[in-house]
């Protein structure tokens, strides 16, 4: 502390919630007093024992490694990688979830990028695909991936999720599981392509058709009926991701990117759009994206990913070495728009303290947020909170239950998707020894 | 310290760099109005399209000529569907192939199995996926008439058409399916 009093700049450490959290303040235009905030639990060292004398390592006394053409993680992050529901590549689907919990900021690396395909990833020549617009238009019109490449690219962040991310947490009691497996059918990327309203434009849409039918060219020419009107709001044809041409698992060589909306709609490998005047009602939006109610109603064409975030660090698989200075941080996202707000709590929801927000904050994206924390080894519970700049909050788990429902016996695999649009908290349990477990509060 | 090559040879290749990256877009005609689309799109006809051109709405339209019983399907599906879907549809029989034939009620719980009978808002969406993903491993290999009656025999063993019932562009979306007026559309200002 003296450290700072002699630069002349205390840092804020008012607790701003119980159970030790620090106000975020803490962390705006303080760099230096956060950095010393967060090693100060192990000052203690100092007095220990003598650590050895610095040296040399091995690598720094040889000729490294010269650069490959495509470079890779470091061989000791080896670890940092999708979890597979079909590793042994059965003949049916497969889901590969973001390792949320060992990765940070917002972007997901294009590696890591959830995916899910319901009939293999169909191996696109992009000199042979075609993407057509056709039906309720003026004149039906032939894109390849060279002609798409010649307009103007729109580019933006954008979150793309599965409806039924996080569906474990219908389980009516917690899976002890990673926000990987709960959480990782979200990702964050960095999209460009070309505006689809441009391309219907040029084809003369019918203004009366209220409907599309997106479909891919994988071995289920999957489809999904989109709403023309989110058509003309901000859906792109992408054709880049992060920088580069899409993943063969993310859509290669083109996509439809409906921001916010079901991932599913992101129809991947898109070959087709036909204007129609009403919805296909196709097997993904009858059967596998569209939710039953308590009480038996199903919903229809919900689309919109509800405001959601969950704490990735600390999570369950970490662990707290010892008591003192931690920086809790996760993602919040909207399907409806910014995020507007995120507050944190470690006592399992009695009060709660607003957490700092990663600028910029983008439309329908990843938002970071970060809380300084001051663990005092007592028993705690991590909760995030989030609210969106269209004023739609994140839900507590009791309202949430009672308008969606739970499941009647206890899931036993995270695979499962007893339901879909699960947004509510996300509780980690943290017990006096600094073991993380899932819990609902 | 001489900094001062350096950046004159930064400078040069800037200068040339510019001059090398202007002439391909001054090759390009400007577009008058720098909002209007650069109307890349090839003019293709509809028919050209017609093999693409499978999506079926639920009011029939886009339903091709053809007609299947459900005796005409029971061959086929003991030849081309069982080894997945087991026999009369309970399925089970494959990794991921759905179950065809029944429902529990969807009042059991939000985590009822979704099956044709229990959950499907049309009798159209049988038929297209049908013929657009079936059979999994050799999908579009059925003819029309084999999609309808395949249709027709599984609509029949959930006992929504009678053991009789032809199905065809006309009859096919006629069928009433049960749960069809549960299904509720609670944000209709997205449409």
């Amino acid at each position: 502390m003296s450290h700072f009093k002699r630069r002349g700049r205390a840092p804020s450490y008012d607790p701003v919630a119980g159970n030790g959290l620090i106000n975020r303040r803490a962390l705006l235009g303080q760099g230096i007093a956060v950095a010393g905030a967060m090693t100060a639990g192990a000052a203690g060292t100092v007095t220990g024992a003598a650590a050895e004398p610095i040296k040399d390592e091995p690598w720094s006394l040889q000729f490294g490694s010269t650069l490959p053409a495509v470079q890779t993680p470091s061989r000791f992050e080896k670890d940092v990688v999708r979890s597979l529901s079909n590793p042994t590549g059965e003949f049916r689907n497969s889901h590969a979830r973001t390792p949320h919990h060992l990765l940070s900021g917002t972007v997901t690396p294009n590696s890591l990028h959830f995916s899910i395909d319901h009939c293999g990833v169909p191996d696109i020549d992009p000199a042979q695909h075609k993407l057509v617009i056709h039906g309720k238009v003026r004149q039906p019109l032939e894109f390849t991936l060279e002609s798409l490449s010649r307009y103007p690219l729109e580019t933006r962040m954008a979150f793309v999720e599965c409806a039924g991310n996080s569906a474990p947490m219908f389980s009516n009691e917690p899976l002890q599981v990673t926000a990987q497996a709960i959480h990782g059918l979200v990702s964050n990327s960095e999209w460009a392509g070309v505006k689809l309203s441009t391309l219907l434009d040029e084809a003369g849409i019918d203004r009366n058709a209220k409907w599309l039918v997106a479909e891919g060219a994988d071995a289920q020419l999957l489809d999904r009926s989109i709403p023309v009107k989110k058509a003309y709001d901000d859906a792109l044809v992408a054709i880049y991701q992060n920088g580069e041409r899409l993943m063969p698992g993310n859509g290669y060589p083109m996509r439809l990117l409906v921001p916010g909306y079901q991932g599913n709609m992101n129809v991947k490998f898109l070959r087709r759009i036909k204007v129609v005047d009403q919805p296909a009602m196709t097997f993904f939006e009858t059967k596998n994206y569209s939710q039953i109610l308590p009480g038996g109603k199903t919903w229809r064409f919900h689309f919109l990913m509800e405001v959601k975030s969950f704490i990735t660090h600390p999570s369950f698989g970490h662990s707290l070495k010892e008591p003192g200075a931690y920086a809790i941080s996760g993602v919040a996202y909207s399907g409806a728009g910014r995020i507007a707000k995120v507050m944190v709590s470690a006592d399992g929801g009695k009060s709660w303290g607003e957490a700092a927000l990663q600028g910029p904050v983008h439309d329908k994206a990843f938002t970071r947020f970060t809380m300084p924390w001051r663990w005092d080894g007592q028993p705690a519970v991590l909760q995030s909170r989030a609210w969106d700049e269209a004023g739609n909050v994140q839900p507590l788990r009791a309202e949430f239950v009672a308008a969606r429902g739970q499941t009647n016996k206890p899931l036993t695999t995270p695979l499962a998707f007893p339901n879909q649009h699960y947004n509510s908290i996300t509780s980690w349990g943290i017990d006096s020894k600094g073991e993380i477990k899932h819990v609902y509060a | 310290m001489s900094t001062r090559k350096p950046l004159l040879a930064c400078a040069v290749a800037l200068v040339v760099g510019a001059a090398l990256a202007q002439g391909p877009i001054l090759a390009q005609s400007p577009s008058p109005n720098p909002g209007a689309s650069p109307g890349l799109g090839k003019p293709i006809t509809e028919a050209d399209i017609k093999q693409w051109d499978i999506a079926v709405l639920p009011d029939g339209t886009n339903l091709p000529a053809g007609s299947g019983t459900p005796a005409q399907g029971a061959k086929i599906y003991a030849e081309k569907c069982v080894a997945c879907h087991a026999e009369g549809g309970k399925g089970g029989g494959a990794p991921g192939a759905g179950q065809l034939v029944g429902g529990e009620p969807l009042t059991n719980g939000i985590d009822t199995v979704k099956t044709i009978a229990n959950y499907y808002a049309y009798a159209t969406t049988v038929f297209d996926y049908v013929r657009r993903a079936m059979p999994y491993n050799a999908p579009r290999s059925l003819a029309d008439n084999e999609v309808y009656a395949l249709t027709a025999y599984i609509l029949s063993l959930n006992k929504l058409i009678g053991e009789n019932d032809a199905m065809d562009a006309k009859t096919l979306p006629q069928v009433k399916m049960p749960n069809r007026d549960n299904w509720i559309m609670p944000y209709p200002d997205r449409i």
